[in-house]
Parts: C-alpha cells; sequence; structure tokens
C-alpha cells in the first residue's frame, strides 16, 4: 500500500470504508477519475454525488449533507478545494464546526503537467490558519488509506492534503497511526528534520546522506499540521538542538512556519525551513524534478541541515 | 386553488399579527442594539411568519429532532427577524433578544447553529442556502426520512453565483423536498437592485434552470401559505417562490429606500416606526 499512487490508495481505502460506514457520502467536482473516488462511485453509486466543475456548490452541499448526520468526503483538486471554495470552508465548514472532510487530491506540485494553475503550495497556510480545521498530511500510500477510517471516525472538519502520484514510502502496515501524533521515523542526536507528505521519503533519504558524513539526523513526520505534535517537537529540539523543516509547499505559513511557532515559544533553536520559497513553480516532466528545482531536494535538507549544525555550533 | 380552502380568515389575521409582532419585535431589537439590517426583516416578516407558525414542522422542545423541517435564512441578515420567530416559538426566552450582541449573548450579528438553539444553519455571507439545503434535502433521500427543506434568500443575494451553482445542481439532483423562497423586495444596501446588477428577468432564470416558479405577493399571508404548501406537494423538481415584497414594509419612511437596508433608526424614528406598525396591528 505505501507503493501505491497515494490518490489510488485513498480511493481504495475509501470505497472500502464504505461499507462498513453506511453514514459515508462522497461527493466530486468532476475530478472522480482523477482523485479516484470513482472506486466509491462506482461501489456505493447511490451514496456518490458529482457537482460538476462547481467545488464552491459541492462544499455547501457537502455541508447540507453534515448536518443530517452524514460523514461527507468532499473530494476536488486541492488548488481549487482550498481557493475557489475557501469562503465556503471558512463559514459553512469551520465556522459552523459541520462535519465535513476535503479530500483535497494533487496537492503540492504533483499536478506537474498542468502546471502553477494546478500545483497547490499554499493550503497548508490556508487551511491551518481557520479556527476547527484539521489539517493531515499523509506521507505515502499507505497512510493515506489508513487516514481514511480515522478521519471518518474523528468528529470535525478535516483537510486531507493528498498527492496525485505515489510518493517514497515510509510507512509499515500496521503501524500505529492517531490524528494529532508524529511519528519519529529515524532517531538522531545531531539534528531534526520535521517534515510532512512528500518531503517524508525524501528526508529519510537525506539523513541517509548525512549519516555517511557521520552526522544523525532524527526524522520527525508530522501529519497532522494541526493540531501540532508540539511535545514530539519540543522534545526533538531539546535532543538534536536544531531543526530543518521539509513539505512540498511555501514556507510561508506552512509547517515550517508551524513548527517555528512552537519552538519559538518553547524551545528557540537555530531553524532552517526546506520548501517553496515564496515563489511560482514550473511546468516540468514529474513532480521530482520540479521539487528539486524549486528547493525541495534531497540535498536541500542535507544543506539546510548542515547550516542549522553550524548555526548551533557558533 | 385548493390549497386555499384550508385557511380561516380568522388564522389568517392572527398570522398577519404574529407578522407584526416580529417586524415591531425586530426593529426594537435593532434599534436597541444600535445594529442591524430593519428593511430586510420587515420584507420578509410575513413569510417567516407563516413559516414559523404555520408551515414548518417543528418542536421547540427538540431543536435537533431529526424530522424536523429544516430552514434556512441564506439572506441571513434577516438575523432579528429569525430571532424573534424563534424566541416566540419558544426555543429560547424573549428576554435573551434583549441581549442581542452583547459579548455572551448567544444571539450573533448573523445566526449561528452552534450558539441559537432552533437556528439549523450558520448564514450571513450570502449564498449558501441553495447548496447547503440541497445537501440536507439529498440526505433526507438517503435516510427515506420526510422532511422539507425550506432557504429563504434575498433577491440580491442571488447576484453571487454560488446561488446559481446551487440551484443549477438541483436541477440535476431535482430534490422535491426542497423550497427556496425568494424575498424579492428589489433592494440592496447601495440602491435599487434593478440599477445596482438587474437581476430581470427573474422568473425565467430560474425556470431557464428547471425549476418550478410560484410567483406571490410576499405579504398576502394567505398567498404565502398556499404557495408553500403548492410547493411541498410538487415533488418532481425543485421549486422556488418569488415573493414579491417591500423592503421595509410597514413603516411608511422606511419602505423601498435603500438607507434603511442596515442603518438602526434613531429614537424619533423608532417610536414613529412602532406608532405605525401599532396601528397596522389594530
Amino acid at each position: 500500500m505505501a507503493n501505491l499512487a497515494m490518490r489510488e490508495a485513498y480511493g481504495r481505502a475509501l470505497a472500502d470504508y464504505g461499507a462498513v460506514n453506511p453514514r459515508v457520502v462522497a461527493l466530486d467536482a468532476d475530478t472522480a477519475s482523477s482523485t479516484l473516488s470513482v472506486f466509491f462511485e462506482k461501489r456505493f453509486p447511490d451514496r456518490f454525488f458529482n457537482f460538476g466543475i462547481a467545488e464552491p456548490c459541492m462544499i455547501d452541499a457537502a455541508v447540507g449533507f453534515a448536518l443530517a448526520g452524514m460523514v461527507p468526503f468532499a473530494n476536488a483538486f486541492a488548488a481549487l478545494a482550498a481557493l475557489r471554495a475557501l469562503e465556503q470552508v471558512r463559514t459553512c465548514v469551520c465556522y459552523a464546526r459541520t462535519n465535513v472532510k476535503i479530500a483535497s487530491s494533487y496537492a503540492g506540485v504533483s499536478d506537474f503537467k498542468d502546471g502553477p494553475t494546478h500545483h497547490a503550495i499554499t493550503d497548508i497556510a490556508v487551511m491551518r490558519s481557520l479556527p476547527e480545521m484539521t489539517v493531515i498530511v499523509p506521507a505515502d500510500g499507505g497512510e493515506a488509506a489508513a487516514f481514511v477510517s480515522l478521519i471518518a471516525e474523528f468528529d470535525g472538519p478535516v483537510y486531507f492534503r493528498l498527492n496525485r502520484a505515489a510518493t517514497l514510502p515510509v510507512s509499515r502496515p500496521g503501524e500505529p497511526l492517531s490524528i494529532g501524533r508524529g511519528i519519529m521515523r529515524r532517531q538522531g542526536g545531531d539534528v531534526t528534520v520535521v517534515a510532512c507528505g512528500s518531503m517524508v521519503g525524501r528526508s529519510m533519504q537525506a539523513a541517509d546522506s548525512l549519516a555517511s558524513q557521520g552526522i544523525q539526523a532524527r526524522v520527525v513526520e508530522i501529519h497532522t499540521i494541526k493540531p501540532i505534535d508540539r511535545e514530539l517537537l519540543l522534545q526533538a529540539a531539546a535532543e538534536t538542538g536544531c531543526v530543518v523543516t521539509a513539505e512540498e509547499h511555501t514556507v510561508i505559513g506552512g509547517l515550517g512556519s508551524a513548527v517555528a511557532e512552537v519552538l519559538a515559544a518553547g524551545r528557540p533553536v537555530p531553524l532552517a525551513m526546506v520548501g517553496i520559497h515564496d515563489t511560482f513553480a514550473r511546468t516540468g516532466p514529474d513532480p521530482e524534478s520540479i521539487m528539486d528545482a524549486f528547493g525541495m531536494g534531497v540535498s536541500d535538507i542535507v544543506n539546510a541541515a548542515l547550516s542549522v549544525i553550524n548555526k548551533k555550533k557558533a | 386553488m385548493s390549497f386555499m380552502k384550508k385557511y380561516s380568515d380568522a388564522d389568517i389575521q392572527q398570522l398577519n399579527k404574529v407578522a407584526n409582532g416580529l417586524r415591531r419585535q425586530s426593529l426594537t431589537m435593532i434599534y436597541r442594539r444600535q445594529a442591524g439590517h430593519p428593511g430586510g426583516c420587515l420584507s420578509a416578516a410575513d413569510i417567516v411568519a407563516a413559516l414559523y407558525f404555520n408551515i414548518l414542522r417543528i418542536d421547540p422542545q427538540r431543536p435537533s429532532w431529526e424530522d424536523r423541517d429544516r430552514f434556512i435564512l441564506s439572506k441571513g441578515h434577516a438575523s432579528a427577524l429569525l430571532y424573534s420567530a424563534l424566541a416566540g416559538r419558544g426555543y429560547f426566552p424573549q428576554a435573551d433578544l434583549e441581549h442581542w450582541g452583547e459579548l455572551d449573548c448567544h444571539l450573533q450579528g448573523h445566526p449561528d447553529r452552534l450558539k441559537t438553539p432552533g437556528v439549523d444553519m450558520t448564514s450571513g455571507i450570502l449564498g449558501h442556502g441553495i447548496a447547503i439545503g440541497l445537501g440536507l434535502a439529498l440526505a433526507a433521500r438517503l435516510q427515506k426520512r420526510d422532511y422539507h427543506t425550506y432557504v429563504l434568500l434575498g433577491d440580491g443575494e442571488c447576484q453571487g453565483g454560488i446561488v446559481w451553482e446551487g440551484v443549477n445542481a438541483c436541477a440535476k439532483f431535482n430534490p422535491g423536498n426542497l423550497t427556496a423562497i425568494v424575498d424579492y423586495n428589489d433592494v440592496q444596501l447601495d440602491g435599487a437592485v434593478h440599477e445596482i446588477m438587474p437581476m430581470e428577468p427573474f422568473a425565467d432564470k430560474w425556470r431557464a434552470f428547471r425549476w418550478d416558479v410560484i410567483a406571490i405577493d410576499g405579504h398576502d399571508i394567505r398567498a404565502i401559505l398556499s404557495s408553500l404548501e403548492e410547493a411541498k406537494s410538487m415533488r418532481q423538481r425543485p421549486v422556488v417562490i418569488i415573493a414579491r415584497t417591500v423592503k421595509g414594509k410597514g413603516v411608511s419612511f422606511m419602505e423601498n429606500r435603500a438607507q434603511w437596508h442596515g442603518i438602526p433608526p434613531d429614537k424619533e424614528q423608532y417610536e414613529a416606526a412602532m406608532a405605525e406598525l401599532s396601528r397596522e396591528n389594530k
């Protein structure tokens, strides 16, 4: 499962979960064949609703379903769910605290073919700023699948950020997973790399590279950007003395900012953020080359780690 | 129309009294707080009176009753009117209305479903009612529940695209258990709707989206009641009742004036308004 494209793992898990929980309905905005909510549609046509290219309407309709006690999963491209439908999300999902699950696919630069119009590099920042919203970014297909039931059974709005393709696998089948609790992916005492989504696998590679230079990097996966696992972050900062964050997202307002907020208040240590630095990316042949070209390469993580380690020594 | 026979003159007179009471209560709330939207409360008072005091299947003792009819005040600015109706039906004490807008009062500027008993959906930012109502209506269909969902919109509100996304989606899903009512008062914040952003031919637009349209005088209680019952009986397609109303209805100096969209009356104006409304109630 960890090797599966994230959208496929999610789509299959949603369809499977639909058999377990009859209150689940799926909505889509003419992207069912892309988000792969189509698997749910095929098994439960009566509980699937396609709203066409009208994300705001889809989110509001999901709100109606939630008001009636259903558990709606609203599927769309992240660029639209988190931008075009944002007012719906703010007012009718978050402020009204309706039990809507927003499955936001093709996030980050994973829609490499379509380019920056369809990249979603601000969605974490926007969504985590909304009161009542829980923001979850799985690291691979295994987590994308495993989170479905957790999210459905969680009471409250959730923004679930999914990539289009497979990411480097990091999860193990059956490993403990809970909303709000980070995962120590690798032990290390010299520096902590805090990562989410596709950058978790890349951070593991960076840790391998650092190890070859005699540097032991801890890798902490933060899948729940909000509410964030403060304890795990403060402990890592205290024990390693410097932190790098890594996300497929702008460094303004995303995971890096969330981690900085925790550390600045609780354990200030040298910090560097790996992510997109206040620019739009470009179209590319695959997500990986876009990530490499826009500051999210394994070498960027390695260099950031070396830089914060130096600051720690200074 | 057979629907019209059900109501006696006494029924109608009683609802007219209720509507007048809602007008006075709303104005009093807005005056006391020196904030709120008098024009749109006065225009929609007869519709809300008919719904809350006759049509809606509700139980104020059980605000979360799963089989209750749902009402979404999509034009959430008319919150004082909704609060007056909810208090009138006993969802919460009338005395609460005096504390509207205070920091520790459950009555928010605009309706909040989490804070105020009886409010089915939070509103205030315009445009959401139809699409949310569609979700509620589709859920009722799935759950085999027979409640009906009512959405009250303003005509100015219909300038927003999300309204028509919802209207269009209804044409696909055909929620026969959803009724929209437009409080068509032709006045919005900046002026006349027909000048700011004309909506005519309004009924034709709904028809083009494959809705059934019933046009009524939105201050004629008998017409409001019969149109709501007729709409509920038409199960094949969604129905919109286009209720022609007068913004500021019942207070001569407020009628059809955009300045009374969102400005509270001062003491003299309030007393004059209440005097007019009291005369009308006799």
